[in-house]
């Protein structure tokens, strides 16, 4: 299969490109961040901006049977208006381009967060939640947006298969994504009196289930999670890291100051509250299972992030 | 140690039929931990403090989805806390009473830590899925106004909600009926302070006849009847299920008049 990975650079789409490799597909990759080393792997990367004239170019060349977007921006501190046109415009360029040059399959990887947490949303999520994530954290509202429209897809082109994968948080050895971020420092901020069920996936097992889902899964929406949930300051304590609870006010004040991570205000709330979905239905169409348990995704994480 | 760890309820919560995981955790966030701090503090007011007594725990199914259904009293839940802690310490195998929290709750800090217990939000989509998930859930169907009885009002039911019954339906769970009795002695409350309540983010705040929120040390007795089944969807006209609702009723208010009697006459 000839597979197109807008977003290649990025650490899920770097392993996921690596996994279609070794399987024998062809791979092509369209990303503003260069990848170097990946001519030695045999896969092209194009550093074209995926809204641009020269993306299409890569799509019109390159045939891809099968699209795998994963070229949206989640830097909180990236501009907001630059966020929102390339997560938004991107998205709409790449399924365009699918039904244009004849990919058959197109996957948008979304996330998780997509449902949002607050004091009464329910865990265990199914896909057909509607996406609070716009009221509790409205600065995810691009995301929840390029998540919805890549969904329309599913009924604007019928003749491609269209997956949405919502993952939960990755954690593991390539150190990126939300949660790694959160959990990089020495101390990580919790809000005082609030211990909230986190979802996370080791990397590899998040990149093989982006892998399952483009070889053998059905058109749709999907959540994807890893082991059972486990409150926030366990995990923090597994991570070899120390928890350090501030009471609400103080720790809105304290975001981005004393060798504390910034964050938006949003993602206070989801540091108070439990974002966890039920990935029941992904786990059986396409007969997916993680291979890393929480124990081993911490490991992973720690030993890649030693204090 | 001592207060916050009893041996026995460790034993027990050890023998609780839940997938908990290598860190001690249950796919819902309940802590095997915390249940034995907490629960431990539990079962010594449940036999120290309210010297409860509990009758008709044979009704209870050994295991698989079921639920526990019965009057609210006491101002601040001492029923709940007491049900729960005869559902760990009396039945064989022991089992995990989940209960449903008022949605303030999980607002508030240190609030949501009631779920390392088993106890949830009060959402319609967490009682569904945890009968599916077999667990024991309890129901009060009077809800908070069942809470905010007064002393004198100890003795009466308020209207039941119908969310509950549309549940069992719907999931095919066994509806067991309870009733407590002396909830609304230990904690008589004269008063309910609705406006400063708010203030405090919670409903109301009730006040006792001597003034101090601690619940008075005055025995408690709870009475679990015969399990009910109703066939159904759960989809039922509002009329059909008011009637089951009433039903169900009425088994409390026996359970209860039975009991009420028999502590008068004590």
């Amino acid at each position: 299969m000839r597979v197109l990975i807008p977003g290649i650079a990025g650490s899920i789409g770097r392993l996921v490109a690596m996994r279609l490799k070794q399987g024998g597909h062809e791979i092509a990759g369209v990303d503003r961040r260069p990848w170097h080393g990946a001519a030695e792997l045999g896969i092209e990367v194009h550093e074209v901006d995926i809204r641009k004239r020269a993306a299409e170019e890569v799509f019109r060349r390159f045939r891809p049977d099968a699209v795998v977007h994963m070229a949206t921006v989640t830097h909180l501190t990236a501009r907001s208006e630059d966020r929102y046109r390339i997560n938004l415009y991107g998205t709409r360029a790449v399924f365009e381009h699918c039904h244009t040059y004849g990919a058959k399959r197109c996957l948008f990887v979304g996330r998780h967060t997509y449902y949002g947490a607050a004091a009464d949303t329910p865990l265990y999520h199914p896909e057909e939640d509607p996406p609070m994530a716009v009221s509790t954290f409205p600065e995810l509202g691009d995301l929840v947006a390029a998540d919805l429209y890549a969904g329309t897809a599913l009924w604007r082109y019928p003749a491609m298969d269209t997956l949405v994968l919502r993952l939960c948080y990755t954690l593991g050895p390539t150190l990126s994504g939300t949660l790694a971020s959160f959990l990089r420092g020495k101390y990580v901020p919790m809000v005082l009196g609030f211990d909230p069920l986190f979802q996370f996936m080791h990397d590899h097992d998040a990149a093989r289930a982006i892998v399952t889902a483009l070889e053998r899964g059905e058109r749709g929406v999907w959540n994807v999670a890893g082991p059972p949930p486990m409150p926030l300051s366990t995990i923090v304590r597994r991570a070899g890291r120390t928890a350090l609870p501030v009471a609400e006010p103080l720790l809105r004040f304290a975001m981005g100051r004393f060798g504390l991570p910034k964050l938006p205000r949003g993602a206070v709330t989801h540091i108070k509250f439990p974002v966890v979905i039920d990935d029941a239905r992904f786990r059986a169409q396409a007969a997916w299972a993680p291979e890393h348990d929480a124990e081993a995704t911490l490991d992973a994480f720690r030993r890649a992030a030693p204090l | 140690m001592g207060l916050l760890h009893d041996p026995e309820v460790a034993e027990r919560v050890e023998r609780l039929e839940l997938p908990f995981g290598p860190d001690g955790f249950d796919p819902w966030g309940v802590s095997k931990r915390d249940l034995v701090r907490w629960m431990s503090v539990l079962a010594w007011a449940y036999r120290h403090w309210f010297q409860v007594t509990t009758e008709g725990v044979a009704q209870i199914p050994a295991r698989g989805r079921a639920m526990l259904v019965g009057n609210h009293s006491g101002g601040v839940a001492i029923d709940g806390a007491m049900v729960i802690a005869s559902m760990l310490l009396e039945p064989e195998p022991p089992r995990l009473a989940q209960g449903m929290a008022e949605k303030f709750i999980a607002g508030l800090p240190f609030g949501s830590l009631i779920g390392r217990m088993g106890h949830l939000t009060g959402l319609p989509e967490h009682a569904e899925r945890l009968l599916r998930d077999d667990r024991l859930l309890m129901v009060f169907p009077e809800g908070a106004r069942g809470t905010a009885k007064l002393y004198w009002e100890r003795d009466t039911l308020v209207d039941f909600g119908t969310g509950f019954m549309r549940l069992a339906l719907a999931t095919g769970a066994p509806i067991v009926p309870f009733a407590v009795v002396g909830g609304g002695e230990a904690f008589p409350t004269v008063m309910n302070l609705v406006k400063l309540g708010k203030l405090l983010g919670i409903p109301y705040l009730p006040v006792t006849a001597y003034l101090a929120p601690v619940p008075r040390r005055v025995p408690i007795s709870i009475h679990y009847g015969e399990p009910i089944r109703f066939e159904g969807t759960g989809r039922e006209e509002d009329e059909v299920i008011m009637e089951r609702v009433e039903v169900v009723k009425q088994r409390v208010a026996a359970l209860y008049a039975d009991g009420a009697r028999r502590r008068r006459s004590r």
